[in-house]
């Protein structure tokens, strides 16, 4: 009871500050006219699906996000709903399993109607759900920050797209950390693979004419599930790179960060940035393990802002005080308020509509500051941070951008 | 066990009779055929009908198990990997379809497959060649699982490893399997598989319609597999795999080398497998890693169970029932149905040994032979055995 009286009263903080755009009756959006193409909408509820792994091995990763989506569409309920229609969720499991995940979001979109999906984590999850989206032409809101290349008409990126990430990061290394030599190392997938294909060549066309001493001098990939890092820190060791840039993603983060430590290989002696490590993993990691390191996102638990701490305390009211926030989870808080002030832009419901009028749609009071979605793609203005891990599994914030980087999917003069 | 794996035949029963030995497995036949074509279409919604299509491919790799484990004894934990190469055999063919110079223009090397481009592949690799034909595509399906089960097995039937021992070997292929596809992203999509396939010979595979003719394919190709499996089920090839399960060294001292028996069944299980992979990846569009890994090889293993081990039309119950439970439960309790599920198998563990077919054969069929007046018939023939 206490937990529901708290998150009743931070939505109506939030209410207050998100303004005048909050009570809409829904006498005014007709549902003939608000909703063409038979979508779950009725004159007093609309019906989204939620399509995350609740189950299987990518179970810890995706709750966070399952839990801010929740928190975000309960807030907006509390606010009156979204063209005055209540908001109700049709829940799925992905079961950490790519071809569930299809099977799911097709029964989703053709047996339930749902106007929108919030859901999908795995570069892989979205690719196998993508044809199925672009067929049945419907909407997804994904949150995880991921390698680009990609721009769907179906689909909203509220996470970062490779360069995001990685260019602010690589820049900033070179000039607040002196890198100027860099061992890339990642886990065996798409995503480590394109973003660092993307580092190397900031690094060996951009970097490397400030100083022509910028050099790659190790790039390694291992399976996913990986624990046996022996090797990899010996040749590190042998190296010496200024900067050990990574993307190890998983359970592998675990063994990596420890056996790191017990080799000797800590922050006193090397810098690494990643930028795949968030305050979720570290939650297993231990802050010990990893102190002293750098992160690359754009939002961390600890941005000193109001709305952040009023997202924090929202989110610990409601899924408990333990509960980490990271990136992700946050980028997935974003969909379906992103959503919401889509469909009141364009009044309808109708996915044509909400994707022609998602370029522009701004959310100044996010948590992470704010952002923009992108006139011509479908992803996100945002600024990137860089956080140093602190032994709490917390972050210190010591760099943001000063402006909002545009996202850029398909990056010239990257491939 | 024994009574339902060759039933006998007396001389003045006709053809049909000799095929699907007896007149209960005819009914047998007839029911699924029913409930296959004809009712579950009228019932089901395109998008059910779709999902049953999916199921049933898995029944092609439970009755190649019934063949291989139930039938002659050879427990095969791997039958993903076969599985798997129908699977990618035809996804490879759809994905060089799908990636025509137009629709891949704003990648790096147009033309190639997208994946390949985003591993820095600027050339199509050899062993993607067969796969601009489809004729080709269609024999390689057949090709290489026979191909491979008889190179992985050949030597250790010749050595005589069997059981446990050869159980764990097909696991571990499986896993190399997985390994090196996950591993050769450029060449195969690693963990992301093969997605975004969309058409056939220029024909739509993702049409609802097209969906609804790919279901019946994969009947008819169901029902070809049942019959020639029960064919060799019921020659002397048959009660010789039947024999070496039972007793196998009185088969030897008969004369018998029975390596190419073994190599034989194992093969067919694996044919069988791929056509249903190649089939998969026609009505789901895609595939993946995930598909043919040790967890689902193991899930091929628990349907065979389910349906019983000893009756190829119990397979295709069995592969439709325990992932209909699953599609149910996981959509009315998407945070529970895990342990619903494992419940499930629990119980039919304990109640039904035999599986689905043990219903047939200890409860039903000698209710319904006795209302259909068979039993009269069946007395003096029973007396003999």
């Amino acid at each position: 009871m206490k937990l529901k009286l708290h998150s009743k009263m931070y939505s109506l903080l939030l209410m207050a500050m998100a303004g005048p755009t909050g009570h809409v009756i829904a006498e005014e959006f007709p549902t003939a006219k608000v909703n063409t193409t038979g979508l779950a909408v009725t004159d007093t509820t609309v019906t989204v699906g939620q399509l995350h792994s609740i189950t299987g091995t990518m179970a810890i990763s995706e709750t966070g996000s399952v839990e801010a989506e929740r928190l975000a569409i309960e807030q907006i309920n509390a606010m009156g709903g979204v063209l005055g229609r209540q908001i109700k969720i049709v829940q799925e499991d992905g079961a950490s399993d790519w071809p569930t995940f299809a099977e799911k979001s097709k029964k989703l979109i053709t047996q339930d109607k749902v106007a929108c999906v919030f859901g999908c984590w795995t570069s892989a999850s979205r690719k196998a759900v993508l044809p199925i989206f672009e067929k049945e032409n419907n909407m997804l809101y994904y949150p995880t920050f991921y390698e680009g290349l990609e721009d769907s008409k179906n689909v909203i990126y509220t996470g970062q797209e490779a360069t995001q990430q990685i260019i602010y990061g690589l820049d900033w290394a070179y000039e607040n950390l002196g890198a100027r030599t860099f061992y890339l190392i990642g886990s065996d997938y798409i995503w480590p693979r394109t973003s660092m294909k993307i580092a190397r060549a900031h690094i060996e066309r951009y970097l490397k004419k400030k100083d022509p001493k910028c050099k790659v001098v190790g790039e390694e990939y291992y399976p996913l599930g990986h624990t046996n890092f022996g090797t990899l820190i010996n040749k590190v060791k042998l190296k010496k790179p200024d900067l050990m840039f990574t993307a190890v993603v998983g359970g592998s983060n675990v063994a990596w960060y420890k056996q790191l430590k017990a080799a000797g290989v800590t922050s006193k002696k090397y810098d690494m940035l990643t930028i795949s490590t968030t305050e979720d993993e570290v939650l297993g990691i231990g802050g010990v393990n990893c102190e002293g390191f750098y992160s690359s996102m754009k939002y961390f638990q600890s941005i000193d802002t109001a709305e952040n701490k009023a997202f924090v305390k929202a989110f610990k009211a409601r899924w408990g005080d333990d509960s980490v926030i990271g990136d992700v989870t946050q980028a997935a808080y974003l969909g379906p308020w992103l959503w919401k002030k889509t469909v009141e832009k364009a009044g309808s419901f109708d996915i044509d509509k909400i994707a022609a009028a998602s370029g522009g749609i701004e959310f100044k009071d996010a948590p992470e500051g704010f952002v923009r979605i992108h006139d011509t793609n479908h992803h996100l203005w945002s600024k990137s941070k860089i956080g140093k891990f602190l032994k709490n599994g917390q972050f210190e914030i010591i760099s943001t951008s000063s402006e909002l980087i545009e996202p850029n999917p398909y990056p010239k003069g990257y491939q | 066990m024994k009574s339902q794996s060759t039933p006998t035949l007396t001389p003045n029963e006709g053809f049909l009779d000799k095929l699907l030995s007896g007149r209960s497995s005819f009914l047998s036949y007839s029911l699924l055929a029913l409930i296959l074509v004809v009712i579950l279409p009228l019932t089901l919604s395109e998008f059910r009908l779709n999902m049953c299509g999916k199921y049933l491919c898995y029944s092609f790799c439970c009755i190649g198990l019934v063949l291989c484990w139930g039938h002659a004894g050879i427990l095969s934990l791997g039958q993903g990997l076969y599985f798997g190469l129908g699977g990618y055999s035809m996804a490879m063919f759809l994905k060089l379809e799908a990636s025509d110079l137009e629709s891949t223009k704003i990648q790096t090397t147009p033309g190639i497959p997208d994946f390949m481009d985003w591993n820095q592949l600027t050339e199509l690799p050899w062993f993607w060649q067969p796969y601009h034909s489809f004729t080709l595509t269609l024999l390689l399906i057949i090709i290489l699982p026979i191909l491979l089960a008889t190179l992985l097995s050949f030597f250790y039937f010749k050595g005589r490893v069997t059981g446990v021992v050869f159980a764990i070997l097909t696991q571990s292929m499986v896993a190399c399997a997985w390994y090196f596809i996950v591993g050769n992203q450029g060449f195969f999509g690693g963990i992301n598989g093969m997605t975004d396939l969309k058409t056939l010979n220029g024909w739509d595979i993702r049409e609802p319609s097209s969906q609804k003719i790919l279901y019946f394919i994969t009947v008819a190709c169901l029902f070809g597999c049942l019959f020639f499996s029960k064919w060799i089920l019921n020659s002397r090839l048959g009660r010789v795999l039947s024999a070496q399960r039972d007793k196998e060294e009185r088969v030897r001292f008969s004369g018998y080398d029975l390596t190419a028996f073994r190599v034989f069944i194992f093969a067919v299980a694996g044919v069988l497998a791929s056509i249903g992979g190649a089939l998969f990846t026609l009505q789901v569009g895609f595939m993946s890693p995930n598909l043919i890994g040790v967890v689902p090889s193991i899930d091929l293993i628990i349907y065979t169970a389910v349906g019983g081990r000893l009756c190829i039309v119990g397979a295709v119950y069995g592969s439709l029932l325990v992932n209909t439970a699953r599609t149910l439960f996981s959509e009315a309790y998407p945070t529970l149905w895990v342990f619903i599920y494992g419940a499930l198998f629990i119980i039919i563990v304990l109640a039904l040994p035999k599986g689905i077919a043990g219903i047939w054969s200890d409860h039903l069929r000698v209710r319904v032979r006795s209302l259909l007046k068979l039993d009269k018939k069946d007395k003096p023939e029973k007396l003999t055995t």
